[in-house]
């Protein structure tokens, strides 16, 4: 019998030497690619999975129900391709919502949760991280589905054209945009390929690929926490959980991408 | 309670590969907090797994594995519809234990 402890540590060294041994032949991007399709099959994101499922099952709040009974647009307890259908209006709420800020709201009206305090806590703290866990769970059940995200009610369309011009608009003090790092071809941040988000392939890429598990500080992270970052990169003011803003530039992203398979619950640096 | 592991164990010929990934943070010890406090060390120690109820692997970990670890491993002699059963046990005494059929 042999045996053999591969940490996400040695899988790093092990990358980054076989990058050196073959530069002349590969890119940079090929050998995180191939870094990438090693981690891809131990994906932590696949205990994140099993953590949402479980406790989307489970009887919690103060109400004690579980969230089968949770319409995320598809109609109550329907999770399979919901996601792909995410953000949509929900006439109960009168607005756009997520698939984090829909399931914090099935948290509130079935569980009985206090919506308000869990909007407050910051990202990867106590309820925080079961929102993740669940939506990376709902996530993975609409997996290699194309995303189909509804643009027939009139504010589905105005959170669109929102979002367009957030992902545009220049401002704080490096004067930078979404648009600055995501509306060119081939472009990186160091070794990171940064998908251009204004075409239709690069949008899927992107947008389909969170909640995503982090491997450089082992965090599972949803869109809400993506954009917040890149909001944070941009020196802009701090992105709360379930802001419009947020939600506009997921509609701006999801309708770009139509049509594209999802990859979430993927994998990333 | 710990978070469940994710066990796969398929038969190849007459081995078995089996592959696990373990919820667990894993803290060095070598850690600050955000006031410089150094944050306890917190990791598995001690990994043990059998094949239909024989020990096969025991191994001692150290603060040097990752979080959310990986572990691979092959068993001689096996099939499918065999049982593949691993544990770990960390240093505050917490421990998990999780069952696979073989496919």
């Amino acid at each position: 019998m042999s045996a053999s402890v591969l940490s996400r540590t040695a899988w790093v060294v092990m990358a980054v030497c076989g990058a050196g041994a073959v530069w002349a032949q590969k890119t940079a991007s090929d050998s995180i690619a191939e870094y990438r399709a090693m981690l891809q099959d131990g994906n932590p994101a696949d205990l994140f999975e099993a953590k949402g499922e479980d406790l989307w099952k489970q009887v919690r709040g103060p109400n004690k129900v579980s969230l089968e009974k949770c319409d995320l647009g598809k109609g109550p307890g329907v999770v399979n391709g919901a996601w792909v259908e995410l953000p949509r209006y929900f006439a109960d709420m009168q607005q756009l919502q997520d698939l984090e800020s829909r399931l914090l709201t099935c948290m509130e009206t079935l569980q009985g949760f206090d919506a308000q305090t869990i909007r407050n806590t910051p990202y990867g703290k106590g309820e925080q991280t079961n929102i993740t866990a669940l939506a990376t769970w709902v996530a993975s059940l609409s997996k290699g589905l194309a995303f189909k995200l509804p643009q027939a009610h009139a504010e589905e369309k105005r959170l669109f054209e929102l979002g367009r011009q957030l992902f545009y608009y220049r401002a704080g003090s490096h004067d930078f945009s979404c648009a600055t790092c995501h509306s060119q071809d081939n472009k990186r941040i160091r070794l990171q390929d940064l998908p251009n988000l204004t075409t239709n392939a690069g949008a899927g890429l992107g947008f389909g690929a969170w909640p995503a598990y982090r491997v450089s500080n082992g965090q599972m992270w949803g869109m809400q926490l993506r954009l917040n970052d890149c909001y944070r990169q941009q020196r802009f003011p701090y992105a709360q959980f379930g802001t419009e803003a947020g939600i506009a530039l997921s509609v701006f992203m999801g309708v770009t991408a139509a049509g594209v398979p999802t990859t979430a619950p993927a994998i990333r640096r | 309670m710990a978070d469940p592991m994710r066990i796969r164990a398929q038969a190849a010929g007459s081995k078995i590969n089996v592959r696990v990934l373990m919820s667990h943070e894993m803290e060095s010890g070598q850690r600050k907090d955000v006031n410089g406090a150094p944050i306890p060390a917190w990791h598995i120690q001690e990994v043990s797994a059998t094949h239909n109820g024989a020990e096969v692997l025991s191994a001692e970990w150290g603060p040097g594995v990752s979080k959310n670890p990986y572990l691979q491993f092959t068993v001689k002699n096996g099939k499918a519809g065999d049982k593949i059963s691993v544990t770990w046990k960390d240093n505050k005494g917490e421990s998990r234990t999780d069952e696979a059929t073989v496919s």
